[in-house]
């Protein structure tokens, strides 16, 4: 599949901001986090606005942005139309959650509307990226989209690449704090960021083997009908000249550099990102430092891994065009 | 409304039968022709007399070589080739396929479609676009395996076949015309187009009597079109092939004349 830019922003920032947006309201909902106005709006103001930019990004993507309010209106049969409502009722809660904010009277714990409003919050985003993996994972002609492993990847990508923006947010916020505060989170939040890394890799791992060693899901025979006669090849095109099939469906580059591309996601990914918790677990003064170098090259490695996602799919019309089997 | 409808009696579609189809493309040329000015087009082109032009096409015709299975061995399924004919020692053969939208039973085009664009008719089953609604997301093209759907950069919106809705109920067409236009244009007939819902009806007996098959039916798509699979080819019938390798000239089987000239000019 072709790999849009606009598809792959959309799914990697809002699954970010997403992300942030459920571990932020997690949080709250549980009163694990601190009842602090800027330790709280900073993270829900960069969580709402990544999501809203993946959410532009993806009307970049559209032939007639301007209609793409019908797309509310379909949610009884379309995962994109359900996304669509999942993604605009997550901003209820955290409007109320940021107007709830603008109050410091000084409590030191969440009273239970804001705690309402962050469990919806952490509900409704979840629900999101469920809804955006499930656009893909409908399509049985796709079958490295259609196969159940395709939702907790979104996920856990989600929610570990969440988990970076808002580490670098509480380090900045307490870049002055002595010692282990300086942190942002607690070691055992950090260490449990570190368990979201590890299982996110290796359950792409188990993703990447199975599109792999998969069974094909249909054949040249039965594309064309034809496999009592024998074996089917594709002699002369339709056309000589690309169409919007083979442009869309038709993309090779990635297949060739699939291995490559799958340890720079891995190395950029995971690896580095872990590096610097251990090192910021060791220096905490290094904190802010690591906690910034793990978004990077996190966000790095995950738009690879989004770009492989699309670029290396194949689409079984690819079977009118040449492939023997999909 | 992107929910489908609940299945209808009756099935419109068409049968290509791929036995006479001999892929002049007459018939994508006469559904270009007639859709670029029918009620669903218009179906521009980019750069359409550049270097590389582009642009929906509703239908396209490939051609694929079939060649007699073999085994390791140099033999064939026998049993499975005297079915269709087809000689173990044939030679490959050309197959040209038509390829347009089969108005599925159960299209996921339809219901991934986030606007309600994307619809099949409860009445007859034909699967449309209703270009005022569509967004242009693509998702319906992604969802179709059997690329009949087709984006245009110049309109912004997704096309596709229409089954020439807007001739087949035609009343100011004589009822001969009432078909689909690259059913009209099918100058070896290979093209055919009815009710495969109504067991009586002259589509449904053909794919009955040449065992029409369907395509990708393992993805569930319940595809309606029918797809008549070549007859047995003469030359493979009794494996003999029509013209012998060698080709020698067996002279008791000319004229006189061309007798003569064959002496003539063996000297």
């Amino acid at each position: 599949m072709h790999p849009a830019l606009s598809v792959i922003f959309f799914t990697t920032l809002s699954g970010a901001g997403y992300g942030l947006l459920a571990l932020l309201g997690g949080g709250i909902a549980l009163d694990l986090w601190p009842r602090d106005t800027t330790a709280t709006l900073a993270p829900l103001a960069v969580g709402l606005t990544l999501a809203s930019l993946g959410l532009l990004a993806s009307t970049a993507h559209l032939g007639r942005p301007w209609r793409a309010w019908r797309a509310f209106s379909q949610w009884r049969s379309s995962w994109l139309s359900r996304e669509g409502v999942a993604a605009v009722a997550t901003y209820m809660p955290a409007i109320v959650l940021g107007a709830g904010l603008l109050d410091t009277s000084g409590s030191s714990t969440w009273s239970p509307l804001p705690r309402i409003c962050g469990a919806l919050l952490s509900v409704g985003a979840a629900v999101t990226v469920f809804c955006t993996a499930r656009i893909y994972s409908s399509l049985r002609t796709i079958p490295a989209w259609s196969n159940s492993l395709v939702a907790p990847v979104y996920l856990l990508f989600a929610s570990y690449s969440g988990g970076l923006w808002l580490w670098l947010l509480s380090t900045v916020a307490q870049r002055g704090a002595p010692g282990a505060d300086r942190l942002g989170l607690a070691p055992a939040l950090l260490a449990g960021m570190a368990l979201v890394a590890i299982a996110t890799a290796l359950l792409k791992l188990l993703y990447w083997r199975h599109i792999d060693s998969a069974a094909p899901r249909a054949s040249i025979e039965s594309a064309t009908g034809l496999a009592a006669f024998g074996s089917v090849s594709a002699f002369e095109h339709p056309h000589t000249e690309q169409n919007y099939i083979t442009r869309e469906m038709g993309f090779v580059l990635a297949r060739r550099h699939a291995a490559r591309l799958r340890a720079v996601a891995l190395l950029a990914g995971f690896a580095l990102p872990l590096a610097t918790i251990a090192t910021a677990l060791q220096w905490p003064a290094l904190a802010t430092v690591s906690a910034f170098a793990a978004l990077i090259s996190g966000s790095l490695g995950v738009f690879v891994e989004r770009w492989l996602f699309f670029a290396q799919a194949r689409h079984v019309v690819s079977l009118y065009y040449g492939a023997r089997s999909v | 409304m992107t929910m489908l409808p609940p299945p209808s009696p009756r099935k419109l579609g068409l049968v290509i039968d791929l036995d006479t189809c001999v892929g002049c493309h007459a018939c994508a040329v006469a559904c270009k022709e007639w859709n670029d000015g029918g009620q669903f087009g218009p179906l521009p082109d980019e750069d359409a007399y550049g270097a590389e032009p582009l642009g929906v096409w509703f239908n396209r015709i490939h051609s694929f070589e079939v060649k007699p299975r073999r085994d390791a061995t140099g033999n064939g399924p026998l049993q499975e080739l005297a079915k269709t004919g087809f000689a173990e020692n044939a030679p490959a053969m050309t197959v040209h396929f038509p390829r347009s939208c089969l108005h599925c039973e159960t299209p996921d085009c339809v219901t991934v479609c986030p606007t309600g664009a994307s619809y099949k008719r409860a009445e007859d089953g034909i699967v449309l676009v209703d270009e005022d609604k569509c967004i242009g997301c693509k998702l319906c093209s992604w969802a179709c395996p059997y690329g009949a759907r087709e984006y245009s950069e110049k309109r912004g919106v997704m096309q596709k076949c229409t089954l020439c809705v807007d001739r087949i109920y035609n009343e100011s067409f004589a009822e001969s015309e009432r078909q689909p236009a690259c059913v009209m244009a099918c100058p070896t007939r290979a093209r055919h187009f009815g009710d495969l819902g109504d067991a009586d009806s002259a589509v449904a007996k053909l794919v009955a009597e040449r065992g029409g098959v369907a395509l990708m039916p393992e993805l569930g798509y319940a595809p309606v079109n029918r797809y008549l699979p070549p007859r047995p080819r003469r030359a493979g019938c009794d494996g003999t092939p029509a013209v012998s390798a060698d080709e020698s000239l067996d002279r008791s089987q000319l004229s006189p004349l061309l007798r003569w000239v064959d002496k003539l000019l063996s000297r």
